[in-house]
């Protein structure tokens, strides 16, 4: 436990939160997308499951990784068409079909699987690209630039998404679809397309969230591989007031948590390790409870939108 | 953020207006259109596995009701989905989801386990209710915190039931491994993950000999029928349907909101610790890691398809415990992976949710035509 | 007349001899996980696969499956199902499925029914017990890996410490300090049986503290294949099943549950119309257990004279491992 302070310690904190931090940013900015829109997708699991799946199974096939995770971003499209038909187009209540489109793909995800490879397999994943000088940085350059390229991109995705979200026409009607779309629909703006879109591009990013676990960060498939982590990821965008800059901040909260309690238990701390693995669940709830500066929810959050209602 | 009740009907006027048997036929159909409609993509995954349809429904239907054991079953798996599905439409009454309902049942049932196995000389008759009342007040807690956080910070539900969720599933791994283990388990060196057995004092009769079929089924409709009564019939529970339909007028009424939806998410997270105390003592006998099964979310899903209505409720969980049940028999009979049952479940809730804008549609009809027969009687 | 008589009889011996081959011995097993965890389930499902191939394939032995019943009211409805279908023998394949085999097994007094890992039958004629000593494989494992370890750090990492998880830890520990007391084992639980990524991140944290040796329950092995990636100078011990497949330059020797030998004295033991009664403990000395050394790992020879006195030790009761 004393240990905990070395600087080898806290940069192996702060590599292990980066990994972990991965597949929530990029899932969580995906949600972010779709909820500022006004649609709530609670079916991010799945898409990321049916996703890591697919990222796996075509890498494995074919050999390519760039293949495969292009097949995970087309499954993530297909899975968002699907839930954009059922939640924007026939209306259906969000959060339960949310939960459809999660039991479906956690089932077919497994499905496939047993009728596809049949057992537990490994592949070689993305393989760490360490970054010109910035790599050779002592400690810092080992801690941050010696990862993969999703590991990267992943972390661009958050400027770019402020960008988007913020400063472009398309961010400003994603925006007000989801504030007002009474309003936005009497500019002209095609509600239902603009959520489309939204839903589609979360659930692309979800699916790219997905293969990051399959082909980068743990280079394998099996049944639940992703054990919940979309819901948290839906999580995130509450804690993260539907800015991406927010959704950074939780993802990076929640994984460093994470990564801390495995030091802690690691180095033989005295507590419980299931005491230890509750800890990033409770500091995400109090963090949240104690911030000042807690963003109102865009107003048409799941309500599907009819012309000519309120 | 939620509008469960999207017909036109305000609280008042649905309590006067006469029993409309077209909408209900309707909200009958319309489900079952819904699970027939997956039901033929499933048949399609089916022959692509190389199994036959035709064998793979009749084993559906024949596993869930064909035999005394099969029927039992169902309403086995239908009595948690009662439940939870109960509090749940007390939650999206007034507006608020609760996906709480896993973290509920598992500290509703930590409740019932430890409550038994502390008092276990106890009387039957004192111990078995209080059981039950302690299974019920652990869940409402589990409910209460994040309906506070969201009534005094604004902390949304979402977020706080999810990790309410892993915290609870948390909990019950550390009891179980150290203060709640089985002390039997200890002595023969096996260390399983699973609590002593309960006093048999608190385990719920059995209605039917050689089933697993207990008085907790019984517990579960008396409490939808309460519900129906407390949401249709109090003063509380018209201010949270009140809430619910729409949230700004109730509060220009003075209603006060917050409060509501606080109460909401306590009652819905009693109910889901009612269900896992009910599991404990009627199924198990004991605490094992795996007693949610997902109903907690699958309660959600049985709320839905009995219209967020608790009447509705006792039809539409007997019909989804049937699909449970009928899902793994067919897994049984042409041997396909179990996880196609879960892929054809999320196909179902895809359908059914879908298929319900139909009904809305037809209540929005009805109205326009009602307004338009109104006009012309004034005119 | 008689012509006709014997005629009918004749039919009758080629009926009976025709339903005899034709009727193949049944077998029903009902599993927590999926058929294909490299772990508990597959050590059981594999087991089965071969001793259908020895009796001749499916039409001398029927086997139905049902797997991933983690929930025990359903597990309960399958077991039952099976028993009344009239299968010979249904495997509960679950410590959770016990309370469900005592209730189910008193309903079919014809079936045979064999439940694991536990040792308790419930005294009933028709219950076979089942479990694996799994702290013995655990000790030659922590001898091995105490041989070889350079660093003197031992990661453990797993999901949860309870079952055979502990039991076979627990036996890995000893190991360790039988051969050098100094040797630091630190452990790591997750409290999740999926959650990959936090494995990974576990086995990670263990490489990164300096352990060149990594072990723990058979579902986080995936772990340390991912944590490897980025360090390939790491050991893993397995146990329950043969994860050499997996990781081929990873898995130093695994602890492999073998119940082939099992599942042939029950079969012949229904036969010959004794149902139950006994419980199966797998050890060493039986050849339950089995220590599969990876064959594409190089082992040092002072190393694997080192793990083979400790099976012979174990074997003939001079080294006592506590569960």
């Amino acid at each position: 436990m004393k240990g905990l302070i070395s600087l080898d310690v806290i940069s192996g904190i702060i590599h292990t939160m980066i990994g972990l931090a991965t597949p929530f940013l990029y899932a969580a900015i995906g949600e972010t997308f779709a909820q500022s829109s006004g649609v709530v997708n609670l079916g991010v699991d799945g898409i990321m499951l049916l996703s890591a799946f697919a990222a796996f199974y075509v890498s494995l096939v074919s050999g390519s990784l760039a293949l495969g995770l292009l097949a995970a971003a087309v499954v993530g499209l297909l899975m968002g068409l699907l839930m954009s038909l059922v939640s924007v187009t026939l209306k259906a209540e969000q959060g339960v079909s949310g939960i459809g489109l999660y039991m479906f793909g956690l089932g077919m995800s497994s499905l496939l699987f047993k009728v596809l490879i049949g057992t537990v397999k490994t592949i070689d994943g993305f393989k760490p690209l360490p970054i010109p000088f910035l790599s050779d940085i002592p400690v810092v350059g080992k801690m941050l630039f010696r990862t993969n390229i999703l590991v990267y991109c992943a972390f661009l995705l958050v400027p770019l998404a402020w960008w988007v979200l913020n400063k472009t026409t398309l961010g400003l009607k994603i925006k007000a679809v989801g504030q007002a779309p009474a309003a936005a629909d009497s500019l002209g703006i095609s509600v239902n397309g603009i959520r489309y879109l939204s839903v589609c591009i979360g659930s692309v990013l979800a699916g790219i969230a997905g293969a990051s676990l399959s082909i980068s960060l743990l280079n394998l498939f099996q049944d639940n591989l992703t054990a919940g982590q979309g819901f948290i990821a839906v999580a995130l965008v509450y804690f993260g007031g539907w800015s991406p800059v927010g959704v950074l901040g939780g993802a990076l909260l929640f994984s460093i948590v994470n990564s801390f309690q495995l030091w802690m238990q690691v180095l033989g701390a005295k507590i419980p390790s299931n005491i230890a693995v509750m800890l990033p669940y409770l500091l995400t709830i109090v963090a949240l409870t104690i911030s000042v500066n807690r963003a109102r929810q865009p107003a048409a959050l799941n309500k599907p939108f009819e012309r000519g209602e309120s | 953020m939620l509008s469960p009740e999207r017909e036109p009907a305000s609280p008042i006027s649905s309590r006067n207006s006469s029993f409309d048997w077209s909408k209900v036929v309707l909200n009958v159909a319309l489900p079952f259109a819904g699970v027939a409609a997956a039901l033929v993509l499933g048949a399609v995954m089916l022959l692509l596995l190389g199994a036959n349809p035709l064998a793979a429904f009749s084993a559906i239907i024949s596993g869930a009701f064909g035999s005394t054991f099969g029927l039992t079953q169902t309403l086995v798996k239908a009595t948690p989905l009662l439940l939870v599905g109960a509090g749940i439409c007390i939650a999206f009454r007034a507006n608020v989801i609760n996906i709480g309902g896993e973290g509920q049942i598992i500290v509703g049932a930590l409740a019932a386990t430890w409550f038994p196995l502390s008092f276990a000389s106890a009387p039957g008759w004192l111990l078995l209710p209080s059981t039950l009342i302690v299974g019920f007040l652990a869940g409402s807690i589990w409910g209460f915190i994040p309906g506070i956080l969201k009534a005094r910070l604004h902390v949304n539900e979402i977020l706080s039931t999810i990790m309410m969720n892993a915290i609870a599933q948390q909990f019950m791994n550390f009891l179980l491994q150290g203060p709640l283990m089985d002390p039997a388990g200890v002595a023969q060196g096996t260390f399983l993950a699973q609590s002593a057995q309960l006093p048999h004092q608190v385990w719920l009769p059995r209605l039917v000999p050689r089933t697993l079929l207990h008085a907790g089924a019984i517990v579960a409709v008396v409490m939808a029928v309460l519900v129906y009564f407390f949401l249709w019939r109090t003063t509380i529970g018209y201010d949270i349907r009140a809430v619910g339909l729409n949230p700004e007028a109730a509060r220009y009424s003075g209603i006060r909101v917050p409060r509501y939806q606080a109460l909401s998410l306590t009652l819905a997270g009693g109910f889901a610790g009612l269900a896992g105390a009910i599991e404990v003592m009627g199924v198990q006998h004991r605490l094992m890691d795996g007693l949610t099964s997902g109903y907690g979310f699958t309660g959600i899903v049985a709320a839905l398809l009995g219209g967020l209505h608790p009447l509705g409720l006792i039809p539409a969980s007997v019909l989804f415990g049937a699909l449970l049940v009928g899902a793994d028999k067919m897994q049984r009979a042409v041997q396909v992976p179990s996880s196609l049952v879960m892929a054809l479940l999320g196909l179902i809730v895809l359908f059914v949710s879908s298929a319900s804008i139909w009904s809305r549609r037809w209540s929005a009809r009805r109205k326009i035509a009602e307004q338009r027969d109104r006009k012309e009687v004034e005119s | 007349m008689r012509l006709r008589r014997a005629f009918i009889a004749f039919l009758l011996a080629v009926g009976l001899v025709g339903a005899a081959v034709a009727a193949p011995f049944r077998i029903a097993v009902v599993m927590p996980s999926a058929t294909t965890d490299m772990a508990f389930s597959q050590s059981m499902w594999s087991a089965l696969m071969i001793i259908q191939k020895e009796m001749g394939g499916p039409s001398a032995l029927e086997i139905k499956y049902t797997d991933n019943m983690y929930n025990v009211p359903d597990a309960a409805a399958a077991i039952r199902d099976y028993a009344s279908q009239g299968f010979d023998i249904v495997i509960a394949h679950g410590s959770q499925y016990g309370s469900s085999v005592q209730e189910i097994a008193t309903d079919f007094p014809q079936t045979t029914f064999a439940w694991g890992t536990d040792v308790n039958t419930f005294g009933l004629p028709n219950v076979y017990a089942y479990t694996a000593a799994a702290e013995q494989g655990g000790f030659v494992n922590g001898v091995l890996a105490a041989k070889l370890t350079k660093s003197r750090k031992i990661g453990v990492t797993g999901p949860v410490e309870v079952g055979d998880a502990k039991t076979y830890i627990d036996g890995f520990v000893q190991g360790v300090m039988s051969v050098n007391k100094g040797i630091t084992v630190s452990k790591t639980w997750t409290g999740s049986f999926s959650d990959v990524a936090l494995m990974t991140a576990a086995a990670k944290t263990h490489i990164a503290n300096g352990a060149d040796v990594l072990t723990g329950s058979s579902q986080s092995v995936v772990g340390s294949i991912g944590a490897a990636q980025d360090n390939g100078h790491v050991m893993w011990f397995g146990t329950q099943a043969d994860q050499a497949s997996l990781a081929p330059n990873l898995v130093v020797c695994s602890q492999v549950y073998d119940w082939t030998g099992m599942l042939r004295e029950i079969i012949a033991q229904h036969k010959a119309g004794v149902l139950g009664g006994k419980t199966y403990v797998l050890t060493l000395e039986n050849k339950g257990l089995k220590m599969a050394f990876n064959p594409s790992y190089r082992l040092p020879g002072f190393a694997k004279a080192a793990a083979e006195r400790a099976i012979k030790g174990i074997v003939d009761g001079s080294i006592k491992v506590q569960p």
